[in-house]
């Protein structure tokens, strides 16, 4: 029977969404579920063409910290992150920031870094400043925002270069600058250091890390299992468009529960 | 005269000698064509810009409507000028008939739906890699357009020049409007029709020799232009 | 200010265009000037840029001349495009001054029509006088025979003379009969090109540059005669019209000067235009 036929309560037979309390973390606070970061998604699902890309059930987010997101290609990562951001409509389900409905408000509060980035055809401070400007800044706000996020992410010495004439390490902490530049109160990255050089990956990652700790809820796609360990609170696993598991992420690397989560670690493919 | 080695001896002797009234052809050539392309970029630009960033329904028969207008002949535009500028048509008060602003007015409608359909195929593009980017940010649609616009400048300015290319060179609309008027509206191609129907063909292209030469000065230059931005990597 | 950054989007690339509109236009005729709806063969045949200036030196008044086919003069004029009219098919002129059109109609200068041809002469009318002999035998011989088609005067002066012959030459169109739908600069390198017969007024024939092998084959008819008239777009229908202009540069054209100003223009050492005003 095809995967999109099955009823939605009726466990998967390779992967048991009835996972043993372990696999998932617990719930957040009271508390916690009216921050800005708290991310919850009930009966979330997207359809394409007859196939269920992305179905997941029930997940909730702690509302601060590093949350890696991993999984095969294909398993809906990328389409997971544009359903939470706002960018694309699920075909069905409920998603939720700090109990306030995705939408429009709460894409405000967020910025989204991609694998490659997005850069527009200008210099490096006019990548910052066009979406400074968007958001209603003064002139002398802009630029000295503008001047402290290429400070942070060290890239203050090019800021009158054309921005893709930059490195591709360089170009992605553009991107962070300028997402980071709007104080965004969630950080989304989809695999923002794929295909760079070991030292622009560190220098990215310590970017992310000093953003969640001072308080900005990260989200963050990653094929690295390495990076993953480095830099994760807790692991939500993708795999085939579900959630097979969701757990802190000492717990997580130590044995994953799922049978996919393991295969993947050990390096092994599972269809 | 039917021998193109003296053709091209007759435009070197024209442009060599300096010839007065070629001069003012050519200077009224380029004003009417480029003054009607700042118009036609005015107007087409923001809305090929339009027509990318902003979804409505009806947006394919506009498009549709666009690109069929690429084709429409100059001597129907020059009629519809015409007709609208002559004295007994709604705005022959104006009195503009006969005068270079006619001559505008109609190679501006020729060439406005052409910078606008080809603008928005560059366009389209740019936006299909900043369209996410951009709802991310929440960009509203007109920051958006115009983003495109800068952003797609050096691209836009091919599209200038087809519409410049379209201007310069077409005769149809400019001889109604215009009249081929000696001294007060005659461009390039007017006076190329007029050669040749004098049957000084030598002399028709030695003017069709030196307009080309124009078209493809100015082709250089932008070219020269966009090649500097793609060094810069702006492009 | 997202408005003003559309603006200025827009602008960035049309800048460049405009470096170029700003380029200095023409000496653009200051003064009084005055517009004249006119028949080609006038044009072509060189007349006015021999003429005009010396009208410009002498009064100081910029004359302006379109040059359409006589059908397309007069309909222009209708429509009050213009102050006055040079054309050459006198009934129609008539016509348009009893409509009201026009005013003040003067014969002002004639020439004559010729036919021209291949010096291979297919049809065998080189040096005929009769002009409807020679018509006829152009159908006879079925050889090719170029016609404006474009209801201007030359046109309508051929048509005329078909008719005078008794022939229909539409039954013909698309094989021997070609009606280029064009002026007569055009018309003549149509007929060049094809080896076609055609009707020509002697002024545009005379200052023709592209003969190739071809020359007169039929003129001195008395048919042939070609009369050119004056007349002003009627004030009174249209209030454009500078009458005042307009008149003072028809009475030059009919005063002793301005015919002898006419009848100086030569090319090739042939008189083209002889003033003959009543």
């Amino acid at each position: 029977m095809p995967e999109s036929l099955r009823p939605r309560s009726a466990p998967p037979a390779a992967e048991p969404s009835a996972a043993p309390p372990a696999a998932r973390l617990p719930e957040p606070s009271p508390r916690d579920r009216a921050r800005p970061g708290a991310l919850r998604v009930e009966g979330l699902a997207l359809d394409a063409q007859g196939r269920r890309l992305v179905d997941i059930d029930h997940l909730a987010l702690p509302a601060g910290g590093v949350t890696m997101v991993m999984g095969q290609n294909g398993a809906g990562k990328s389409l997971f992150l544009r359903l939470i951001h706002g960018l694309i409509a699920p075909s069905h389900g409920w998603i939720s920031w700090g109990e306030v409905p995705c939408g429009p408000a709460t894409r405000a509060t967020q910025a989204l870094v991609f694998q490659k980035p997005v850069l527009l055809r200008r210099s490096v401070a006019a990548n910052v400043d066009f979406v400074l400007k968007a958001r209603g800044l003064s002139r002398a706000a802009r630029r000295e925002r503008c001047a402290e996020m290429l400070a942070r992410v060290g890239l203050e010495a090019h800021a009158r270069q054309p921005a893709r004439l930059l490195s591709g390490g360089e170009q992605q902490r553009l991107a962070l600058a300028r997402a980071l530049a709007i104080r965004p109160q969630v950080l989304l990255l989809d695999e923002a250091t794929a295909s760079l050089d070991p030292a622009s990956v560190l220098a990215i990652e310590r970017i992310v890390t000093e953003a969640a700790e001072a308080g900005t809820k990260v989200i963050f796609i990653t094929h690295d299992i390495g990076q993953a360990r480095r830099l994760a609170d807790d692991v939500a696993f993708l795999h085939r468009g579900r959630i097979a598991e969701h757990r802190p992420a000492a717990q997580f690397f130590l044995g994953p529960q799922s049978e996919s989560a393991l295969a993947y670690l050990e390096g092994r493919i599972l269809l | 005269m039917q021998d193109f080695g003296a053709a091209f001896g007759l435009a070197f002797h024209l442009i060599a000698t300096g010839n007065d009234n070629l001069v003012e052809i050519v200077l009224l050539s380029l004003k009417v064509s480029f003054s009607a392309l700042t118009l036609s970029c005015l107007i087409g630009l923001p809305l090929g810009a339009f027509l990318v960033v902003r979804p409505f329904w009806g947006r394919g028969v506009v498009v549709a409507v666009l690109n069929a207008m690429m084709g429409l002949p100059p001597v129907v535009i020059g009629l519809l000028v015409y007709l609208s500028l002559s004295r007994a048509g709604p705005m022959g008060w104006l009195g503009l008939l006969y005068t270079p602003t006619a001559m505008i007015i109609a190679q501006t409608l020729l060439i406005a739906p052409i910078v606008a359909a080809l603008a928005r195929q560059v366009l389209e593009g740019l936006y299909t890699e900043y369209d996410e980017q951009f709802r991310s940010f929440g960009i509203s649609r007109l920051r958006a357009a115009a983003a495109l616009i800068v952003d797609g400048r050096y691209g836009l300015v091919t599209v200038a020049l087809a519409g410049f290319g379209r201007a310069v060179a077409e005769v149809g609309a400019v001889i109604i409007v215009g009249g081929n008027i000696d001294h007060l509206t005659r461009v390039m191609t007017t006076a190329i029709a007029l050669e040749t129907s004098k049957g000084d063909l030598g002399m028709a292209l030695a003017l069709g020799i030196i307009l080309m030469s124009i078209a493809l000065g100015v082709n250089l230059a932008a070219g020269g232009l966009r090649a500097m931005a793609e060094r810069q990597a702006y492009a | 200010m997202s408005v003003k950054s559309a603006v200025l989007g827009t602008v960035s690339v049309a800048t460049i265009a405009f470096s170029g509109a700003v380029l200095p236009g023409p000496a653009r005729a200051e003064g009084p000037q005055v517009l004249v709806q006119s028949t080609t063969s006038t044009q072509n045949s060189g007349l006015y840029d021999y003429m005009l200036p010396i009208y410009k030196k002498e009064t100081g008044v910029t004359v302006n001349v379109v040059a359409v086919g006589t059908g397309q003069a007069l309909k222009n004029g209708m429509n009050c495009d213009g102050d006055m009219l040079v054309v050459h098919a006198k009934s129609a002129e008539l016509k348009f001054v009893k409509d009201g059109y026009g005013v003040d109609r003067h014969d002002l200068m004639y020439n004559d029509f010729v036919i021209v041809g291949p010096a291979s002469d297919p049809a065998g009318i080189k040096g005929m006088a009769d002009v409807e002999a020679a018509l006829k035998k152009i159908v006879a011989k079925k050889a090719l025979f170029a016609s404006r088609g474009d209801d201007s005067g030359t046109n309508r002066a051929e048509m005329r003379l078909w008719k005078a012959a008794g022939i229909d030459p539409k039954t013909g169109s698309g094989g021997w009969y070609r009606e280029t739908g064009s002026g007569m600069g055009a018309t003549l390198n149509a007929s060049v090109g094809m080896g076609a017969y055609t009707l020509t007024d002697r002024s545009t024939w005379i200052s023709f540059k592209n003969k190739g092998d071809f020359g007169i084959d039929v003129q001195g008819d008395p048919r042939l005669f070609n009369q050119y008239g004056v007349m002003l777009i009627n004030p009174k229908r249209c209030p454009s019209v500078k009458a005042k202009l307009a008149t003072q540069f028809e009475d030059w054209l009919l005063s002793k000067h301005g015919q002898a100003v006419i009848a100086a223009y030569h090319v090739d050492g042939q008189q083209l235009f002889f003033p003959n005003p009543k």
